[in-house]
């Protein structure tokens, strides 16, 4: 007999398990979750933003802003990875530290990978991608609009998900690729790794799409004249990022779906009883896993590619070889995933094909940092922050790839394997390789969306700090590895002899969190002292995008260019400057534009509701989510009025406003 | 500050630091201080990669360096500048054949050493070898000795210069078996025994440790492998016969249920154990009995001569003559972590 | 009929025009099918890693019925013939007979639907679930995302039949019937390939 009590008892019971309860650094980030929400809602409210936020921004199917988007949520992600590694580095400064509990030490590296990974550099890459490739294409906008707009949210409420665990029912603490048995319900009764499953699967099913729209926007839609030997050179390794893309995502897809079906439906794919077959799920995850660290550093090298040609006045050197090489490892990369696990002890054989195939992608990557070398060589450098960071890229990558090649040699990785040498090798590829590349392109492109530069002389101060941490941070990882220090520990004791070397690297870390500070300091006073760009073309940049207007109109381009040479643009601007006549330009037509939607934006929330629902196991959740994505869907297909025309006086307008006539 | 100076800095710094601690490091880097032939040989191939990389690593940095110095964009600076000079193809037929050399040396040393150090290889040795049974348990290692008729928790005791074959596999996540100055590491696998041979040439303790996450207390996994004479050894052996206590299936379930331990000796254990736990899960692969006893490599191969290394594809054809062997009598339960998060009420 | 083709795509000329985008799409599709062929891949290559797990189970030999699953083969690929005269007769204009083969290309992928979950529910029945081994996860896994497949697109066609009274015959509607007649095939494929693999490899 227990009363009226009952009902309180029982809302108490749920709110034990359903709210992540009992560390004081969640209820402060609860806090701090709940005040900015907030103060958003009181922003938008008070300047009455919100008709503006929903037709300018939430419905939106301009590329321009969806990469934007894309960037903004990516920085953001990038602030929560980077605390997660500066409360794991805190934990580690001294032995035997009591600074996290160690499930939530287990819980902050896995968000740490799979954030850092899935929810920054993906979506600051795909930004990227939105921002430039069909601007250099001479395109009106990416293949299809609205699946690029369906993309974006689909990451955003997938990263939301993810994100949500960390206060709601639980963190997923798996290890960022959740190897089974650990992630089955026998070894995870939580809901974390269902969050793990549904944050990946929905922007998982984004990135999918994305992939397929660019490869779509590059092969069809190039201006009339650009053959493929006049495609920019970041634009082909977007197309070879988005091959990689197409092939290994389905794998991802399956992956979590299987593993998601062993944990709802107790169905036997990895599980260790009923026949089930743990190191399937391995083989599986790392056929999507390896070829997605290409997909994130090819686009990389084609910033650095772009961004050396420009700032060294000098064409790009050996265009055919960075192109031929770019694709190689694009497609080397589905050759090479079981290098990853050379101690499961499949046998010599294996092991040497394995071994082999990781080596032969050093040979392309190599050719490409002798072309990048040789495209400076009788240039002239000028050092901007964009050239900086690719010639700190040099060096760190070179190295970086390097222990990769030791790491390659399978007898030899019997001894790197899951230890700090591993995870020194994979930070300096990916930080010195992706990170780096994508600050170049960020602060590359920026005036071309927002038509102002970012100020130069914080960006040096946060390059030189970003670097030096590097250094400072990764470089005692090397030696701690080899002093026998795995991965994953939450502590150690002061017998092992590691605290010197890991308090060095916590120094590190903290230094580039002081960079990222740097940097966000730079927009802000970028913002308010905006340097106004009203040429287009801040850099003396070669290809098509600098030939519009900053930020580029609606329309991007007033009439389609035709394109003559690779370097399109400088060779203009060089006729030009020798007193010759520019290019004729057709006459101007009213130009078509997609429409709009809300589609994307509310279909996405019905992906998150079936998520949401899935995660807990509640079907009346997940049900009505299943229905409202068949409605959007049949809303989408049912609605034939999804383009219209912008008019030629219209076009006039606004090209006159930026200065142009027409 | 002058900007060039300042591009020189982080290549520099990086590669003198790394290159320094490399060299000042290799005497207290624990990979670099094996005693053993196996963990030897690794770090001979460590060095012979390292070399070949290096042949590569430091011109590039030095052509970079100086490409970078010599045509910055200043006044006055008079290297020469062509803008549009960017083919050249003996110069990229150069660049691609370099890498193309040196990869092709280290594929076949990676080739040679691959095979001379599959874990599954028997040491040539006129010793007889000793047999390990190591299972990783959520949070601690059992070792058994089916010889000796004994088990340690956390920690071993083997005989110096002699072959040691350890039969690895896990009763719960996959896990590493790891000690570094013996050599590299090998999975930890339900349902499958993998087989690593090491050998220990001085006495001394080494650090082994867990080097696969397996969850909560991943981190207290670490254990000592300590290399005594061969009397001491067989000292050991009948102290520990005398002394300890037994380990019987009841306490091995205790044992198998998530926690961490200190260090235990047991006297006796209960004969087939470790055949029994990796059949637990294997037979459900269907696998027949005993098979863990004849093993075949997971990427089907022909087994090296007279080694029973490797593992077993789940469900392959196993011999069918090998002797039976029981399974756990109410198949296996398993144990529910306890967190504060919710259960899906399975 | 009064609200055939009453949007703006009367501009002629331009680059960009419509029949520019369907081309667009029917070669998007043609790369979304390329993810779904990897897919499919996956779910193969998972089958045939686990299919011989039976944790002590019935294997394929005991459960499956071959009659049955030819029954449901020849229907499928006729369903795929009647897409392929849909198709034809709207390249010939007819109206009538591209909704009337529509009609019966869905009739007959249901029936293929339902014939699966029969035999779904015949298994689970006799006591053969999803989680009763590894095997039977891949088995209900593969052969049900195909169904699954066969579903989704079946909801599709039906929408396109409404369409297609609505708008007629136009650029639009024909990329679609185009896109959902190569999706049918590629389906039909897909099966051909889990007759071969799970059952005729399973009862032999």
């Amino acid at each position: 007999m227990r009363g009226e009590a009952s009902v309180i008892d029982q809302i108490k019971d749920f709110a034990s398990w359903f709210f992540v309860s009992g560390d004081p650094l969640i209820y402060g980030a609860d806090v701090a979750i709940a005040l900015t929400t907030a103060a958003i809602i009181f922003v938008l409210s008070y300047f009455g933003k919100w008709g503006w936020l929903w037709r300018e921004w939430l419905t939106t199917v301009d590329h321009k802003r969806v990469g934007i988007m894309y960037i903004i949520a990516a920085l953001l992600m990038l602030f929560r990875g980077g605390v997660d590694a500066l409360m794991m580095r805190t934990q580690l400064v001294f032995p035997d530290m009591k600074f996290l509990s160690p499930e939530h030490y287990n819980e902050v590296f896995t968000t740490h990978g799979v954030i850092m990974i899935l929810f920054m550099a993906m979506p600051l890459m795909f930004g990227l991608f939105n921002i430039a490739v069909p601007l250099q294409l001479g395109a009106r906008d990416v293949a299809f609009p609205f699946l690029n707009s369906l993309s974006f949210w689909l990451f955003f409420f997938g990263a939301m998900l993810f994100n949500m665990s960390f206060v709601i029912g639980g963190s997923p603490n798996g290890g960022w690729l959740s190897y089974p048995p650990l992630s089955e319900l026998t070894g995870s009764p939580g809901v974390g790794e269902d969050f793990y499953i549904w944050g990946i699967q929905v922007s998982g099913i984004g990135s999918l799409m994305t992939g397929i729209n660019f490869i779509v926007t590059i092969v069809k839609m190039r201006a009339p004249g650009m053959t493929w030997s006049r495609v920019p050179i970041f634009t082909w390794s977007v197309l070879s990022s988005c091959i990689a893309i197409i092939v290994a995502f389905p794998v991802l897809t399956v992956t979590l779906a299987l593993l998601f079906l062993d944990r709802f439906l107790g169905a036997h794919f990895f599980t260790m009883d009923g026949g089930g077959n743990a190191m399937m799920y391995v083989n599986l995850i790392w056929m999507w896993g390896h070829p997605e660290v290409y997909i994130v550093v090819l686009p990389a090298f084609g910033i650095y590619s772009e961004v050396v040609a420009t700032f060294s006045k000098k064409r790009l050197f050996g265009y055919g070889s960075m192109v031929f090489a770019m694709l190689s490892i694009s497609i080397m990369a589905y050759f090479t995933w079981l290098h990853h696990f050379f101690t499961m002890g499949s046998g010599a054989n294996v092991n040497i094909f394995f071994a082999i195939s990781t080596m032969i992608i050093a040979i392309p990557t190599g050719v490409k940092i002798f072309n990048w070398l040789f495209t400076m060589f009788r240039g002239r450098i000028s050092f901007t922050t964009p050239m900086m960071w690719t010639l700190a890229f040099i060096p760190c990558f070179v190295v970086g790839g390097m222990t990769g090649v030791m790491l390659s040699v399978a007898p030899a990785d019997f001894q790197f394997h899951n230890s700090y040498f591993l995870i020194a090798h994979f930070h300096q590829v990916l930080i010195g390789g992706v990170a780096f590349g994508y600050f170049a392109g960020l602060y590359y492109w920026w005036p071309k969306m927002f038509g102002f530069k970012l100020n130069e002389t914080i960006g040096k101060w946060a390059f030189w700090i970003w670097n030096i941490g590097f250094y400072v941070c990764f470089m005692p990882q090397y030696v701690v590895g080899l002093d026998g220090m795995t991965r994953r520990i939450n502590s150690y004791g002061w017998d092992t002899g590691w605290w010197a070397m890991n308090f060095t690297s916590t120094i590190g870390g903290f230094l580039m969190g002081i960079g990222f500070l740097f940097q966000v300091w730079q927009i802000a006073h970028s913002i308010k002292f905006m340097e106004k760009d009203t040429t287009g073309d801040p850099w003396g940049a070669r290809t098509l995008e600098w030939s519009i207007p900053s930020p580029a109109p609606l329309y991007n381009f007033a009439t389609t260019p035709l394109v003559t040479d690779r370097d399109d643009w400088w060779e203009e601007k060089e006729r030009i400057a020798a007193g010759k006549m520019p290019k004729e330009k057709p006459k101007l037509e009213p130009i078509h534009m997609p429409k709009n939607s809300p589609i994307p934006f509310i279909q996405s929330i019905c992906w998150f509701t079936v998520g949401f629902g899935l995660v807990f196991h509640w079907l009346w959740i997940a049900i009505p989510g299943f229905v409202g994505i068949a409605l959007t869907l049949l809303a989408h297909s049912f609605n034939y009025d999804t383009d219209y025309y912008i008019p030629v006086d219209e076009i006039r307008q606004t090209e006159a406003k930026a200065g142009r006539g027409v | 500050m002058n900007i060039t100076k300042l591009m020189r800095l982080p290549a520099t710094i990086g590669v003198l630091a790394s290159t320094v601690l490399l060299a000042s490091g290799c005497k207290s880097m624990i990979v670099f201080d094996p005693k053993g032939p196996i963990g030897s040989q690794q770090r001979d191939l460590i060095n012979i990669t390292m070399l070949l990389c290096l042949i590569i690593l430091v011109p590039v940095l030095i052509i970079a360096a100086w490409i970078v110095v010599r045509f910055r964009d200043k006044k006055g600076n008079d290297a020469p500048y062509q803008p549009v000079w960017s083919h050249n193809t003996k110069l990229e037929i150069i660049w691609w054949s370099i890498p193309i050399i040196v990869i092709l040396i280290l594929a076949i040393v990676t080739a040679k050493y691959t095979y001379k150090l599959d874990p599954a290889k028997p040491i040539v040795s006129d010793k007889k070898a000793i047999t390990i049974q190591a299972t990783s348990l959520d949070w601690k290692w059992l070792f058994q000795y089916p010889d000796q008729g004994i088990a340690t928790v956390n920690y071993l005791v083997i005989p110096e210069k002699t072959p040691i074959k350890f039969e690895l596999t896990s009763d719960g996540p996959m896990n590493s078996f790891w000690v570094p100055q013996l050599g590299g590491m090998i999975y930890t696998m339900s349902g499958m025994a993998t087989t690593m041979y090491l050998q220990a040439d001085e006495t001394g303790n080494y650090m082994g440790t867990g080097a696969n996450f397996t969850g909560r207390d991943f981190a207290k996994m670490g254990f000592t492998a300590k290399t005594v004479s061969q009397s001491d050894f067989d000292g050991w052996v009948t102290e520990s016969k005398s002394g300890g206590s037994a380990l019987t299936e009841e306490g091995y379930q205790t044992l198998a249920k998530p926690g961490t331990s200190d260090r235990m000796t047991f006297a006796s254990i209960p004969s087939g154990l470790f055949e029994r736990i990796v059949h637990g899960y294997s037979m459900s692969r269907g696998a027949p009995p005993g098979y863990t006893l004849k093993a075949k490599t997971l990427s089907g191969e022909k087994a090296l001569e007279d080694s029973e290394g490797g593992q077993l594809p789940p469900g392959n054809n196993a011999q069918k003559d090998s002797p039976d062997v029981g399974s756990f009598g109410s198949g296996h339960t398993y144990h529910k972590l306890d967190n504060h998060h919710m259960y899906h009420g399975k | 009929m009064a609200h055939a083709n009453n949007h703006a795509f009367a501009h002629e000329g331009g680059h960009d025009g419509h029949h520019d985008l369907e081309e667009l799409r029917k070669f998007g599709f043609w790369i979304f099918l390329i993810t779904d062929l990897i897919l499919f891949s996956t779910l193969f290559a998972t089958y045939l890693v686990l299919h011989e797990n039976t944790a002590g189970g019935p294997d394929a030999k005991e459960i499956f019925e071959l009659p049955g699953v030819i029954v449901e083969t020849f229907i499928l690929l006729t369903s795929s013939f009647t897409s392929g005269l849909a198709v034809l007769a709207m390249n010939a204009g007819s109206q009538k007979g591209l909704v009337g083969w529509l009609i019966v290309t869905i009739l007959l992928g249901a029936s293929f639907v339902g014939m699966e979950v029969t035999e779904f529910l015949k298994l689970i029945h006799e006591g053969h679930t999803i989680h009763s081994s590894a095997f039977l996860s891949g088995f209900f896994t593969l052969v049900g995302t195909h169904g699954l497949h066969v579903s989704l697109g079946i909801c599709w066609i039906t929408a396109l039949i409404v369409q297609l009274s609505r708008h007629g015959i136009t650029e639009v509607t024909q990329r679609k019937v185009h896109i959902t007649s190569v999706y049918w095939h590629f389906l039909d494929a897909v099966w051909i390939f889990v007759f071969t693999i799970v059952y005729l490899m399973g009862v032999m």
